[in-house]
C-alpha cells in the first residue's frame, strides 16, 4: 500500500469515517455539475426529502449540450433548452452558483473550474464526468461519479469510496519539439493500455513533467481515465502557484502565503512509497495517433497500423474489431490516412495553450478542399483571450470556422456531430465506436497542433514535417 | 419487469445472456444522444441501441432466448469511459440484476453499486465457460449467490468474487449509501472546522 503520497496525505484529510463493510466516507471539497448528469439526482433528493447539505461547495455549468454555432435560447433542439432550464431551476432552488451562457464564466466543467482558481492542490474534487480526472493536475484527489453519487454529494457533501492503489508515472528527459502532453498521454495509454490503470490513481512525475505548463497537465490528467485510472495527479510546485496567484476563487493576501506552504506539504514525500511504477523516456515519444476504437490503440506517426501477428494474443480481436470499423488495413501508414473533419477543442485540449499551437500550424495555411475544421474554444475565458490574440483571425482566414464555447463533437450531445462513415482528426479524448454522433463515424485522436496539420493537408500528417511560416 | 433492486441483495435468480467483447464502454451501453433527458424512465428500450442496430435483430438483448434474463456475463474492463450512470440505469431498466465479467471499470462499478447491482468477477476462463453454458443453453436457470460467492446452474457451479467491501454493502442491504453518509453528518461538520482550504489555510489537524 502506498504511503507519503500525495495521494494518501490527501486521502486522509479527507477521510470522514469507515463505513461498515469497509468503504470510507471521503468529504468532497469541491463539486463540479452540469445539465446531463445532475437533474436525476436533484430529483432524488427531492423524493427523499432532503436539501443540498452546502450550497457553496457545488458549482455548476452548463456544457455538453450547448450548441456552438447559436447559443441564442430557447435553443432549437427542445430536449437540450429543457435540460439548461432544469438546471437552472435547480441551481436557483438550491442556492448553487450557475456559471450560464454569457456570464464571461461559462465553458467546459474542466477548464472553467481551473481558470476560476476554483480547482486547488489539497482537495477532493467530483463531478459526475469521467474527465474529473483533469483536476488532478493541480495536486487533487478529482474524480468522475454517477448520478447516483451526484445526490449524495448534494445530500452530504460527502461519498463512499475505496482507496486506490498509487502508480507512479515517472517520465525522464524532454519532450522533443512538436510532441505535447497529448502525445505524452497517449503514449502512456498505448504502452499500459486502457484498462492497466483500473484500481490506481496515476502519479504523473520526473523531468518531462515537471517543466509541463498547467494547461498541459490538464490535458495529460483528463486522460488518465481513458487508461482506466480513474485518478491521475501530478503534485503542486510553483508551476501550480503561478497559475492560481491572482485568479476569482484563489486565496489571496496572507491566506495566499499560509495555502502555498500547506500546497507545498502536500507534494508527494522524497521517500514515498508506491504500489507501482513505470519509467518512461520522452525524448523516445512522437507525435501519437490512435487508429482504432479504443484510446490504447495509438501509433507514432512514423508508424504503420500493426499486423494482428505482431499484437499479443488478447489484443487480437479488438484490432480485427477496429481495422473492421475504421477500414483501415493492416500494415498502412497511420500518416496519409485521409481525413474529412477536424476538431480542435473539448475538455482535453480545449485550452488557450491548445489554440495557439494549432494556430501556429495554421498561420498562413488553407484547411484542404472538402475538409471541414473547426475550432471550439474550452469556455468563454478561453474564448476572449484567444480573440484577444486574433488567434481567431488566423483560424478563420486558414477556413476554420469559430465557434462558441461548449463541449460539442466530443461526444455529440449537441449539433455538432459526424455522419455516416466520416472520419475525424480530433482532439478530444474518445475513440469509441460512434462517440461522435453517427454509429459508424470514425475518429482519430491527436494533438491539437496535429489537427490542424491534418487539415491544411486532408490526411494524417507529422506536424513536425510543417515549417514555421514566416510571421510566426 | 421485477422491481428494482432494494434491501440486501444475497441472491439473484434468473436466466443469463452473454455481451461478449473487451473493453465495451459506456458510450455503447447508452449512446450519448439518450442522455438528453432529465430521467432515467426510457433508457431500458434504448441500451446497446447502436449495436443492436447493426445487429439487426440478432443482439443478445433482442434475441428472444434471452428476454427476461437478468445476469450479464461480461469480459474485461466492462463498462470503461464515460461517467455517465445511464449505462447502468440502462441495463437495469432492461431487466439486468447482476453482471458478472473478468473486471470492470471502476466508476461503472461504483455506479451499479448504488443501484444495488452486483458486479462479480471470475477467472478469464471460468468467465469462457459460462459464457459456453449460457449460450448453449439459453433457458437455464442460474443462481447467484453472494453468501457463499457462487454461481450455479443445475449441477455446475462457479466461484466468484467481489471486493469485500461492496460485497458487505451488498448482502447487508447498505449499498444505498445515502443515509449512512448523512447519520454521520456532524462528523462531518467537524472536519470542516479544521480543513485548511475552508478556513483560511491556518488549521491543519
Amino acid at each position: 500500500m502506498s504511503s507519503g503520497t500525495l495521494y494518501d496525505k490527501v486521502w486522509d484529510l479527507h477521510r470522514v469515517t469507515e463505513l461498515p463493510g469497509g468503504s470510507t466516507q471521503l468529504f468532497v471539497g469541491l463539486h463540479l455539475i452540469h445539465e446531463v448528469t445532475s437533474p436525476q439526482a436533484f430529483a432524488a433528493l427531492k423524493d427523499k426529502g432532503l436539501t443540498v447539505r452546502c450550497p457553496e461547495r457545488t458549482v455548476a455549468t452548463v456544457d455538453h449540450i450547448v450548441p456552438t454555432i447559436s447559443q441564442q435560447r430557447p435553443f432549437e433542439d427542445p430536449l437540450a433548452e429543457e435540460m439548461l432550464s432544469t438546471l437552472e431551476r435547480n441551481c436557483a432552488q438550491h442556492g448553487i452558483v450557475l456559471n450560464g451562457l454569457g456570464s464571461g464564466r461559462q465553458g467546459i466543467v474542466h477548464v472553467i473550474a481551473p481558470e476560476l482558481g476554483l480547482t486547488q492542490p489539497g482537495m477532493t474534487v467530483a463531478c459526475g464526468d469521467s474527465h474529473t480526472s483533469t483536476h488532478g493536475a493541480f495536486g487533487a484527489i478529482a474524480f468522475g461519479i454517477g448520478t447516483s453519487q451526484v445526490r449524495d454529494v448534494l445530500a452530504s457533501q460527502s461519498l463512499a469510496m475505496n482507496k486506490l492503489k498509487v502508480r507512479r508515472i515517472q517520465v525522464n528527459g524532454q519532450l522533443t519539439d512538436g510532441v505535447s502532453a497529448k502525445d505524452l498521454v497517449l503514449h502512456v495509454i498505448r504502452t499500459l493500455g486502457v484498462k492497466g490503470g483500473v484500481g490506481y490513481a496515476y502519479e504523473f512525475a520526473g523531468p518531462a513533467i515537471e517543466v509541463l505548463s498547467m494547461e498541459e497537465r490538464m490535458t495529460l490528467c483528463n486522460m488518465a481515465i481513458e487508461g482506466g485510472a480513474r485518478c491521475g495527479y501530478v503534485n503542486p510546485d510553483h508551476v501550480t502557484f503561478d497559475y492560481l496567484n491572482g485568479r476569482v476563487h484563489a486565496p489571496s493576501g496572507e491566506d495566499w502565503d499560509r495555502a502555498v506552504a500547506w500546497w507545498s506539504s502536500l507534494a508527494s514525500d522524497a521517500d514515498a512509497v508506491v504500489d507501482d511504477e513505470v519509467v518512461f523516456n520522452a525524448s523516445a515519444i512522437a507525435p501519437t495517433v490512435t487508429w482504432g476504437i479504443t484510446p490504447g490503440q495509438g501509433l507514432g506517426i512514423d508508424e504503420s497500423i500493426p499486423m494482428p501477428e505482431s499484437l499479443e494474443v488478447g489484443e487480437r480481436p479488438m484490432a480485427e474489431e477496429a481495422y473492421r470499423y475504421m477500414d483501415l488495413q493492416p500494415g498502412t501508414p497511420i500518416a496519409g490516412v485521409p481525413v474529412d473533419v477536424c476538431f480542435i477543442g473539448s475538455c482535453t485540449n480545449g485550452r488557450l495553450s491548445d489554440l495557439r499551437a494549432a494556430a501556429a500550424v495554421a498561420r498562413g495555411r488553407q484547411v484542404a478542399d472538402g475538409i471541414r475544421a473547426f475550432v471550439v474554444p474550452g469556455s468563454e475565458q478561453v474564448a476572449k483571450a484567444a480573440e484577444a490574440e486574433g488567434l481567431d483571425q488566423v483560424f478563420r482566414a486558414a477556413g476554420f470556422e469559430w465557434r462558441e464555447p461548449g463541449c460539442s463533437m466530443c461526444l455529440a450531445m449537441n449539433p455538432d456531430r459526424l455522419e455516416g462513415r466520416q472520419i475525424s482528426a480530433s482532439s478530444s479524448n474518445r475513440n469509441f465506436k460512434g462517440r461522435q454522433g453517427s454509429a459508424s463515424g470514425r475518429t482519430l485522436l491527436m494533438s491539437p497542433a496535429m489537427v490542424a496539420a491534418a487539415a491544411v493537408h486532408g490526411r494524417v500528417t507529422d506536424v513536425r514535417s510543417l515549417t514555421p511560416q514566416p510571421d510566426l | 419487469m421485477p422491481s428494482f433492486p432494494s434491501g440486501p441483495i444475497q441472491l439473484v435468480e434468473g436466466r443469463a445472456l452473454v455481451v461478449a467483447g473487451e473493453d465495451i464502454d459506456t458510450d455503447r451501453i447508452i449512446p450519448a444522444r439518450f442522455l438528453k433527458c432529465v430521467s432515467f424512465d426510457a433508457l431500458g428500450d434504448q441500451v446497446f441501441a447502436d449495436d443492436r442496430k447493426e445487429l439487426n435483430g440478432e443482439h443478445p438483448f433482442d434475441q428472444a432466448q434471452f428476454q427476461g434474463a437478468s445476469i450479464l456475463v461480461v469480459n474485461g474492463n466492462f463498462g470503461c469511459g464515460s461517467s455517465r450512470e445511464h449505462a447502468p440505469q440502462a441495463l437495469m431498466r432492461w431487466g439486468i440484476r447482476a453482471v458478472v465479467g473478468v473486471s470492470f471499470a471502476e466508476i461503472f462499478f461504483g455506479n451499479c453499486l448504488a443501484l444495488g447491482i452486483p458486479c462479480l468477477t471470475a477467472a478469464p476462463d471460468q468467465i469462457k465457460a459460462i459464457q459456453a453454458v449460457v449460450q448453449a443453453d439459453p433457458s437455464r436457470s442460474w443462481s447467484l449467490n453472494l453468501e457463499v460467492m457462487k454461481l450455479s446452474a443445475e449441477e455446475e457451479s462457479w466461484e466468484i468474487a467481489v471486493d469485500s467491501g461492496p460485497g458487505e454493502m451488498l448482502r447487508s442491504g447498505r449499498w444505498d449509501a445515502t443515509s449512512q453518509l448523512l447519520d454521520n453528518g456532524p462528523k462531518v461538520d467537524a472536519l470542516m472546522e479544521h480543513m485548511p482550504y475552508l478556513n483560511g489555510f491556518h488549521a491543519v489537524r
